[in-house]
C-alpha cells in the first residue's frame, strides 16, 4: 500500500509539474506576442531575388505610426531613435512611400501594413504593368513591335511592388485587438509631446521572417544540393503544384505521345493568383472567375458530349502557376513535345482560353487573337471560323462578343505558350479590350467585393450558399456561351445548342466556395473523406506555393470537375477502389473517387457514392527544374525561399544610457568586491583571531 | 544591446559571492565539497516546499485571488521554515561527519573547523538561493525588451539583482550565526536567524515598491553582517589593528613564516 501511494504521488507530481511549466511569467511581463502575422516572403528567379528579408533573430525598431507621406521625414531624417518600425494604413502602402523607405533602409527596421475593411477605391496592383512579358510568345523574333507591351499596357494600375527587393520585413496585420494594443502603446510612449522628443522607455516591435535563400535560383539550387546527411538543409523549393485536365471522352492515359485520329480542342483557364503577402491570394477576378466559368461550361456539356457523337474531343484544362511565368502551361507544352503526355501537339486542333471574365461592364466580352500567327492563311481561316461560332453561340444570350479593332498582342495568357511551340488557331476571351478592367490584379483586394459578389444582409451561410448573385448569373451566361461554342467547334449540330445551358445555382455555389468559405454543405458532399481536412472557413488562397501535395484550390477543382463531368456509378466503396486499381480496361481511361455525399434527412450517416470521371492531374513544375537549367530564360525559374519561423512581438526598450549604467554598476560591484575580499582574506588571521578554536593557519 | 543589462545584473547579483568563492574556497577541496553539499541541502528544502505549495495550489480554487495570495504567503513561510530546518539538519550531519573525518585522518587536529564549515555552508545556501532567485530573470534580460509594457516598473532587473546579492550575503551571515548558536546552545541566536529570514522574505511582498523592500533588507544585512563578524571572532580592536598597521602586517603576512 505504501509503495502504491508513493508511486501515485510521484506520478501526480510529475503530471502536474509538466502541466505547469509551460508559461514563463517574466517573459509575459516583457513581451506581447502578435497572433496574426502574415509576412512577405522571398522569391527567386534565374537572375533576381524579390520580396522581403529580416535579420536572423528578427529586426527590432521603435514603433512609429505613419500619418502621411510627409511624416516619412521623421522616420528617414529627423527622428532621434532609429531604427524605426513603421506602421501604416494600407492607403499609404504605395510605390513612392515604399521606395523612399527602401532607400532609407538603414533607419527602417520593418513595415507593418494594416488591412483595411474595404477595398481602396482608387485601385491597387502590386504586380508589374506588363505581366509575364519575358516568357510569353512576343519577342524580338516574334512580333517585335508587340513585345513588352509597346502597344498597350495590360495592367495600368500596376506599381511593381511585388517584384522589388526589400531588406527589412514587411508584415500584414488585421485591424484587431493586437493592432489596437500597438496603437495604444504608441500613444502612451512614443508620441512626441509639443515637439520634444519622447522619453525612454519607448515602445518597440520585433518582426522576424528570416529567409534562407539568397541571390537567385541557380545559387540556391546549388546550395540545396550541398546538404550531405539527412539533415534538412534545403534553402529553397521550386514553385509547383498540379494541372487538372479532363477530356470530354476517355483517353488512354497510359499511352503517351501521338494518338491517332484524335483532334483535340483545348479549353483552358488559370488556377492561381497571388498578392504581395505570402498567405493571401484571393484572386477573385484573376483566377476564380475564369475557372468557375470553365467548370460550369464543362457541366453544361456533360450530357451533350455523351449523347452526340462528336468529331473532336474537348480537353478541359486548368493550369496552375500561370502567374509566375506560365509554370503549368509551359510544363504541359513541354510534356507534349517530349511525348510524355497522352496527346501531343499534332493532336491539338485549336485553343480557347477563358481569362478574366467577371467584370464585363455592359455585358461586352472581347475576343483576343494573335496577329502574328494570323498572317498564315489557314490559321486565319480557323480563327475566323471560331469567332463566327462564338458569335452564333452568343446569340440569344445576354452577352455580346466583340473583337478589339486594332492590331494588338494577346493579353498574358496560357495560349501564348502554345504559340511558342507552333502557330495554333486560338482565341482568348476576356472582359477587357486594351487593359485590365480588374483594378486589383494579383493583390489582396481582388476578393468577393471587387467581383461584386454581394449577398443581402442577414442571411445564414446555408442561405448564402444557395442565393444566386448577379455575378453568378452573368458568369453563367458566359459559361453557356463557352459550352455552346465548344459544342459547335467539336462538330455538333447547330440546332442542338439551345439545349445547352449552364446552371446558375451551380455557378453561385462555386463562387461561394472559392470566395467566401470553402467549408460548406455542398463541398462536403462532393469531396472524399481524406481531403475534407483541407477545407476551411475562409476564402481560398490561390497562391501556388511549394508543397508536394496539392493545395486547396487544386483539390476543389479536381473534385468539382469530377462531379460535374463524371457520372455516379452504383458500386460499393470497396469496388470503387478496386475499379481504379484492378479493372484493366477502365483504369487507364477513368478515375474513380468515393465521395461523401449528403446525409438523408433522418440520419447523420452520409450516403456516399462512387464518381467515375475522366479527370486527371499532372505535375505543374517548370521544365527548367527537370532540365536542371536554372539560368534559362525560356522557362519559369521561380523558387520560394525556406524559413525557420515567422513571428512578431512588441515590448518596451530602455535607453542605451541606462543599459550602460547597469553594466557599469555591475562591473563596479564585481571589482570592489574582489578587492575587498582579497584584502579581508589576506588579513583573515588578524581579523578573526579571537576565536576559541585554533585555526589551521599558523604564523 | 541588452547583453549589457545581462552582464551588469549578473555581476551585481553574483559579484560578492564569486569573489568570496575565488579567494577563500576555491583552493581548498574540502571547502568546495562542503559548499556544494550545502547547496544541495538548500535545493532539497526548496523542492519539498515547492511540492507542498504546488499540490495545494492545484487543490485550491484557482479563481479566487485572495486565496492564491494567501497560499503564496503560506508557501513563503513554509519555504523559510524548511530552509532553516535543513540548515539545522546540515549542522547535525556536519558534526557527525567531522567526528568521522577525525577518526579517519592521521592528524590530530580537525582538517576543517566548525566555524569554517558554518561560513562555507552559509555561502553554499546563498549560491543556490541566489541562482534560483535570479537566473530565469537574467535569461529574459538578454532579449531586446525591458519590463514595462503592462505597466510594471522599469527597474525590475536591477532591483532583482540587488535583492539577490543581499540574499546571498545574508545566507552566509545566517549560516555563521546559526552554527555558532547551535554550538553554544544559544537558542536565541537561532531564533533570531529564523525571524530575520522570515522578515526579509516577507519584505519581498512589498514589490513593486522596490525601495521599501530593498532598503530594509540592506539594513538587516548590515546588522547581520556585524553580528556575524563578532561571532566569527572579529572585534573592533582587530579592525583598528588591521586598518592602521596596514603596511607592517601586510608585509609580514606575505613573508615566509619564521
Amino acid at each position: 500500500m505504501d509503495l502504491l501511494s508513493n508511486k501515485w504521488i510521484v506520478y501526480l507530481a510529475l503530471c502536474l509539474f509538466i502541466a505547469g511549466i509551460s508559461c514563463n511569467s517574466v517573459e509575459n511581463k516583457i513581451y506581447v506576442k502578435l497572433n496574426y502575422t502574415v509576412p512577405c516572403v522571398r522569391l527567386l528567379n534565374s537572375t533576381h531575388q524579390i520580396g522581403c528579408q529580416s535579420s536572423l533573430s528578427g529586426d527590432v525598431g521603435v514603433l512609429h505610426v505613419l500619418e502621411s507621406e510627409e511624416n516619412l521625414d521623421f522616420v528617414l531624417r529627423s527622428g532621434h531613435n532609429p531604427p524605426y518600425m513603421v506602421i501604416m494604413e494600407s492607403s499609404l502602402f504605395t510605390r513612392p512611400v515604399m521606395m523612399k523607405l527602401k532607400n532609407g533602409s538603414s533607419r527602417v527596421a520593418g513595415v507593418a501594413v494594416v488591412e483595411p475593411s474595404a477595398n481602396p477605391p482608387g485601385g491597387f496592383s502590386p504586380h508589374t504593368r506588363c505581366p509575364n512579358e519575358n516568357t510569353g510568345v512576343y519577342s524580338e523574333n516574334y512580333g517585335p513591335g508587340l513585345a513588352h507591351c509597346n502597344t498597350t499596357k495590360w495592367n495600368p494600375f500596376g506599381n511593381g511592388l511585388s517584384y522589388e527587393e526589400f531588406d527589412f520585413p514587411i508584415f500584414s496585420m488585421k485591424d484587431d485587438n493586437d493592432t489596437q494594443l500597438i496603437r495604444q502603446c504608441y500613444m502612451d510612449h512614443n508620441r512626441p509631446v509639443n515637439g520634444s522628443d519622447p522619453q525612454y522607455p519607448l515602445c518597440a516591435m520585433q518582426l522576424s521572417s528570416h529567409m534562407s535563400a539568397v541571390t537567385n535560383t541557380p545559387t540556391c539550387m546549388r546550395r540545396n544540393s550541398i546538404s550531405f546527411s539527412m539533415s534538412n538543409d534545403m534553402v529553397c523549393d521550386p514553385l509547383s503544384d498540379y494541372n487538372i485536365w479532363a477530356p470530354s471522352k476517355p483517353l488512354n492515359v497510359s499511352q503517351n505521345g501521338h494518338k491517332a485520329n484524335e483532334s483535340v480542342i483545348i479549353v483552358s483557364a488559370r488556377l492561381d493568383s497571388r498578392s504581395f503577402f505570402s498567405e493571401i491570394g484571393p484572386g477573385a477576378e484573376s483566377a476564380a472567375s475564369g475557372l468557375v466559368t470553365l467548370l460550369a461550361a464543362a457541366h453544361a456539356l456533360r450530357n451533350a458530349t455523351q449523347d452526340a457523337q462528336l468529331d473532336r474531343t474537348i480537353l478541359y484544362t486548368f493550369f496552375h502557376g500561370e502567374t509566375f511565368d506560365y509554370i503549368g502551361s509551359s510544363k504541359m507544352v513541354y510534356d507534349m513535345e517530349k511525348n510524355q503526355f497522352p496527346i501531343d501537339l499534332d493532336n491539338v486542333h485549336s485553343v480557347l482560353e477563358i481569362g478574366q471574365v467577371g467584370l464585363h461592364s455592359s455585358s461586352n466580352l472581347w475576343l483576343h487573337t494573335d496577329p502574328v500567327s494570323m498572317r498564315n492563311s489557314s490559321v486565319q481561316e480557323e480563327v475566323k471560323n471560331l469567332i463566327t461560332n462564338l458569335k452564333s453561340a452568343a446569340a440569344g444570350l445576354n452577352v455580346s462578343v466583340k473583337e478589339p479593332g486594332v492590331t494588338q498582342p494577346l493579353p498574358p495568357s496560357s495560349f501564348q505558350r502554345f504559340l511558342r511551340a507552333r502557330p495554333f488557331p486560338g482565341v482568348v476571351i476576356e472582359d477587357y479590350n486594351s487593359s485590365f478592367s480588374n483594378k486589383y490584379f494579383q493583390s489582396m483586394f481582388d476578393n468577393a467585393d471587387s467581383l461584386n459578389v454581394l449577398y443581402p444582409p442577414n442571411l445564414t451561410p446555408e442561405e448564402q450558399l444557395n442565393h444566386v448573385t448577379d455575378t453568378a448569373k452573368s458568369l453563367a451566361e458566359v459559361a453557356t456561351m463557352v459550352a455552346r461554342v465548344l459544342f459547335l467547334q467539336a462538330g455538333g449540330e447547330k440546332t442542338q445548342i439551345n439545349s445547352i445551358n449552364a446552371d446558375e445555382l451551380m455557378v453561385s455555389r462555386m463562387l461561394y466556395s472559392f470566395l467566401i468559405s470553402s467549408n460548406n454543405s455542398w463541398t462536403q458532399e462532393i469531396i472524399s473523406l481524406k481531403d475534407i481536412v483541407h477545407l476551411n472557413n475562409n476564402t481560398v488562397n490561390f497562391y501556388i506555393s511549394v508543397e508536394q501535395q496539392a493545395s486547396l484550390p487544386t483539390i476543389l477543382v479536381k473534385y468539382l470537375l469530377a462531379n460535374l463531368t463524371g457520372t455516379a456509378i452504383n458500386v460499393t466503396q470497396e469496388n470503387c477502389k478496386k475499379e481504379s486499381e484492378d479493372n484493366k480496361e477502365t483504369k487507364h481511361l477513368y478515375t474513380y473517387f468515393w465521395v461523401q455525399g449528403a446525409a438523408p434527412p433522418n440520419s447523420t450517416e452520409r450516403d456516399g457514392f462512387c464518381v467515375r470521371s475522366t479527370v486527371q492531374w499532372s505535375r505543374a513544375i517548370s521544365p527548367a527544374f527537370a532540365l536542371e537549367n536554372y539560368t534559362t530564360s525560356e522557362y519559369s525559374t521561380w523558387t520560394e525561399s525556406r524559413w525557420k519561423e515567422i513571428k512578431g512581438r512588441i515590448f518596451l526598450v530602455a535607453s542605451h544610457d541606462l543599459e550602460m549604467l547597469t553594466l557599469g554598476v555591475g562591473i563596479g560591484v564585481l571589482l570592489s568586491s574582489l578587492l575587498l575580499t582579497y584584502i579581508m582574506s589576506s588579513k583573515a588571521d588578524i581579523l578573526f583571531s579571537s576565536g576559541r578554536e585554533p585555526t589551521s593557519a599558523t604564523y | 544591446m541588452t547583453a549589457a543589462v545581462f552582464f551588469g545584473c549578473t555581476f551585481i547579483a553574483f559579484g560578492p559571492a564569486v569573489s568570496l568563492f575565488l579567494f577563500t574556497i576555491a583552493r581548498e577541496p574540502l571547502r568546495v565539497i562542503f559548499l556544494i553539499a550545502g547547496a544541495f541541502f538548500w535545493l532539497v528544502s526548496l523542492l519539498l516546499a515547492s511540492l507542498v505549495w504546488f499540490i495545494s495550489v492545484q487543490i485550491s480554487n484557482k479563481e479566487s485571488a485572495s486565496q492564491q495570495k494567501g497560499l503564496l504567503i503560506f508557501g513563503v513561510v513554509l519555504s523559510v521554515l524548511l530552509q532553516e530546518t535543513f540548515r539545522f539538519a546540515y549542522y547535525k550531519l556536519l558534526k557527525k561527519a567531522n567526528e568521522g573525518l577525525l577518526a579517519l585522518s592521521q592528524e590530530e587536529t580537525m582538517p576543517i573547523s566548525i566555524r569554517q564549515l558554518a561560513y562555507v555552508s552559509g555561502l553554499g545556501f546563498g549560491f543556490m538561493s541566489g541562482a534560483f532567485s535570479v537566473v530565469n530573470i537574467l535569461a529574459d534580460s538578454v532579449g531586446p525588451g525591458t519590463v514595462g509594457i503592462h505597466g510594471d516598473s522599469q527597474h525590475y532587473f536591477l532591483s532583482s539583482a540587488f535583492m539577490t546579492m543581499a540574499i546571498i550575503l545574508l545566507h552566509m551571515f545566517w549560516g555563521i550565526i546559526f552554527f555558532d548558536g547551535c554550538e553554544k546552545q544559544r537558542w536565541l541566536a537561532v531564533a533570531a536567524v529564523v525571524a530575520t529570514h522570515l522578515l526579509v522574505s516577507s519584505l519581498t511582498f512589498q514589490n513593486p515598491q522596490y525601495v521599501s523592500s530593498l532598503v530594509p533588507t540592506y539594513i538587516v544585512m548590515f546588522f547581520m553582517g556585524i553580528w556575524a563578524f563578532y561571532t566569527a571572532g572579529g572585534s573592533l580592536r582587530n579592525l583598528k589593528l588591521c586598518l592602521t598597521c596596514k603596511d607592517k602586517d601586510f608585509l609580514l603576512a606575505n613573508h615566509r613564516p619564521r
